[in-house]
């Protein structure tokens, strides 16, 4: 039986085709959502109970050894217009309108605090080549090990919050992002962001509890008279005054697959610069995507076989030996 | 001016005409009146001499307002306040007493219709007819009512003549409230809440009123603009600690022994609007105010804030201090009391720059085109052969 060397590579091509599609089942199912650690630690940030002091800001620098910043020239203090690697922990605000009430949406103006939302299925980890961030197995911290880094910057480009930054003006470059003061955890203490928060609005502790006393703050009446927790959610003292008028949402408990830092606010979270995520996670729709592409190194081969086919067929008798 | 000073009598009662051009002095630059305005004053109380009549009527109150005023020193202003006013009746000052210290307070009303200073003291109890505060066996409310028609300024002193102070506290037993509000709201009293108040808000109030007849500058609760401009969190020496994050955590502390914000401790610096920081108590130098030695303010000066708050409870930040650079258009310098919105925050959304321009992208894209057409062409050309060496050349 003849065959010529064109059939036959065809039919090879079309033979590997098959094999590496029956070692991939298809579809390929979606990746399972992951769980929140039982141990995860977070911060609870209270938008209506923030005062503006920038108190978390100075801490965050102080205790973390980032220099300050100077945006504008007349400036002669730290005043950063976004997160950079200067910068980990912001104090955002919004204003609308005459902006004389505090958050109110309309002719009114809310503070937000920016930084590393410790996502429970973070983007930057899944798109990290290398593992230089990585969530830490009991805490659920996100962290970074400059050591392994190569630079691609992927992570940028992942995070749906836009919070690693990037040391371009260094020889030496590394991602700079919160990573919730490990190294003061490590030592016993807690984030200075929140030990330093005046009035409560930042509240380190277990996510578990701080899902709790979100959950608590939601179901008070406008006005009720209430207490906040300063510091830790554990830490015994507490500041007294009115309940504000909370959205009933608690962004964090389940946005982008959750998030160890939760957020509680008057504003709606759309106008405080916070993304809408939807219930899954980011990593969780790539992962399947790529996943399924390299099951059975299905993709390798597809693209293989076309190179193959193409310089098959752009190969004249002229060039064999 | 040389004239001016010169016609002044050499002595204003006990003190020497330097001595009271001095005060005088102090007293507008404390007003933030140019000094020209004290020697005005000083011609105004030198004018015949002649003394304005004060009726001075306590309602329920602690006199911590008279002792606060008989303490200023620059000058001697118990003598001074002597001098320069007629104060024909005041249960705490006033020489006789029972009887005939009613007579005096009822001689002065007929001879000086429409001309009196009214200063209250104290809140008024209006529940169950006012009896819960009675002098010389009438409600002290009624006794106002008599009064304030015949006063030509009205003056309450103290937090408790100003809005009720502790007596309105809850659960208000007496139906206490300030003299203002007491009189159906009929005459514009000035305010000079506190507890005890500045006594130096109150004699450059009463010299203002002295000099110019007319009330100073009053902002919406009656108190003169010049004293209760600014909030305490504006002037408060330990701000500074306030913006860089350092707060006392506890009495006795670090913190508090460094002289840190004490926000944390229940300060409602924040939220009350006074002169403490800068016009000081007791006339003994810095730091002597509340604040200053360490005590948190308890806003006695702001209603719904003192005796209503508790104190370890935090200020709101409702009326924000502007950091930084000031917006010209919001708040002219010395200008109006008002609420400012924040600024010197980062925007929501960071600003970027508005992209490349239709222009700009046109030329770069030109560009790039006539790389690749030149790269194209000379990608085909090498695929050509070298067309033959015509013989000859230089040989």
């Amino acid at each position: 039986m003849a065959i010529s060397r064109r059939s036959f590579l065809k039919l090879a091509a079309g033979a590997g085709l098959a094999a590496g599609a029956s070692l991939a089942p298809a579809p390929v199912g979606a990746r399972p959502p992951v769980p929140r650690l039982p141990e995860a630690v977070g911060i609870l940030y209270d938008a209506t109970l923030c005062i503006g002091c920038k108190a978390c800001m100075s801490a965050c620098k102080e205790f973390n050894g980032l220099p300050p910043e100077h945006t504008d020239p007349r400036a002669i203090w730290d005043d950063p217009l976004d997160l950079s690697p200067k910068t980990v922990n912001i104090v955002k605000l919004y204003t609308h309108g005459s902006g004389l009430a505090k958050d109110r949406e309309v002719d009114g103006y809310a503070y937000i605090r920016r930084f590393c939302m410790h996502c429970v299925d973070p983007a930057c980890t899944s798109a990290c080549p290398v593992g230089a961030l990585y969530k830490d197995a009991r805490t659920g911290i996100v962290k970074y090990n400059p050591d392994v880094c190569i630079g691609c910057r992927y992570c940028q480009i992942a995070c749906p919050y836009n919070i690693p930054k990037f040391q371009w003006d260094s020889p030496f470059p590394r991602i700079v992002k919160c990573q919730m003061c490990d190294h003061l955890q490590a030592r016993g203490s807690f984030p200075a962001c929140c030990r330093f928060c005046p009035t409560g609005a930042s509240l380190f502790g277990e996510v578990r509890e701080l899902l709790r006393e979100a959950r608590r703050r939601l179901a008070l009446k406008e006005g009720e008279p209430t207490w906040f927790p300063l510091r830790r959610v554990d830490s015994g003292s507490h500041t007294y005054r009115a309940a504000p008028a909370y959205l009933p949402y608690i962004y964090g408990e389940k946005d982008g697959g959750g998030t160890q830092v939760l957020m509680l606010s008057s504003v709606p979270f759309a106008k405080l610069g916070l993304p809408a995520l939807g219930e899954d996670s980011i990593a969780s729709h790539s992962e399947t995507v790529y996943h399924a592409l390299y099951k059975g190194m299905l993709l390798p081969y597809l693209v293989l076989s076309g190179l193959v086919y193409l310089v098959y067929r752009n190969t004249t008798k002229k060039d064999l030996p | 001016m040389h004239d001016r000073l010169e016609s002044l009598p050499r002595n204003f009662g006990v003190l020497s005409r330097r001595d009271f051009l001095k005060f005088c002095a102090v007293a507008a630059a404390g007003m933030g009146l140019p000094l020209s305005a004290g020697i005005r004053m000083a011609e105004a109380v030198a004018e015949g001499m002649k003394k304005p009549p004060v009726i001075w009527i306590s309602g329920q109150e602690c006199t911590g307002c008279t002792e606060s005023l008989l303490r200023t020193t620059h000058p001697t202003v118990e003598k001074l306040i002597l001098d320069l006013i007629s104060l024909d009746y005041h249960e705490t000052l006033s020489t006789p007493s029972g009887e005939l210290a009613e007579a005096a307070k009822k001689k002065s009303l007929e001879e000086n219709r429409g001309k009196l200073i009214l200063v209250v003291e104290g809140s008024i109890p209006t529940k169950d007819g006012g009896i819960y505060c009675q002098i010389g066996g009438k409600p002290v409310l009624q006794i106002l009512q008599e009064v304030a028609p015949q006063a030509m300024a009205h003056v309450a002193i103290g937090s408790c003549a100003a809005w009720g102070g502790i007596p309105s506290a809850g659960p208000n037993p007496t139906g206490a409230v300030g003299a203002a509000e007491a009189l159906g709201g009929r005459y514009a009293f000035i305010n000079i809440p506190g507890c005890p108040p500045n006594p130096y808000n109150f004699l450059s109030t009463v010299l203002y009123l002295l000099t110019f007849k007319k009330a100073p500058e009053l902002d919406d609760q009656g108190r003169p603009k010049f004293a209760y401009r600014r909030l305490i969190h504006e002037g408060c020496e330990r701000r500074a600690h306030f913006d860089a994050g350092r707060f006392a955590l506890e009495f006795g502390d670090e913190g508090h022994r460094r002289g840190w914000c004490l926000y944390k401790l229940g300060c409602k610096g924040p939220e009350t609007f006074n002169n403490c920081p800068s016009q000081l108590f007791g006339d003994v130098g810095p730091r002597s105010w509340p604040v200053g030695t360490g005590a948190p303010c308890f806003g006695c000066s702001e209603k719904q804030v003192a005796f209503t708050k508790p104190i370890p409870e935090l200020a709101s930040l409702r009326y924000f201090t502007p950091g930084g650079i000031p917006v010209e258009e919001v708040r002219k310098g010395g200008g109006e009391l008002r609420v400012t919105p924040p600024v010197a925050f980062a925007p929501i959304e960071a600003p970027k720059g508005s992209g490349v321009s239709s222009g700009a992208a046109a030329v770069a894209g030109a560009a790039v085109g006539a790389v690749v057409g030149a790269a194209a062409a000379m990608a085909v050309k090498l695929g050509q052969k070298e067309p033959p060496q015509e013989g000859g050349g230089e040989g």
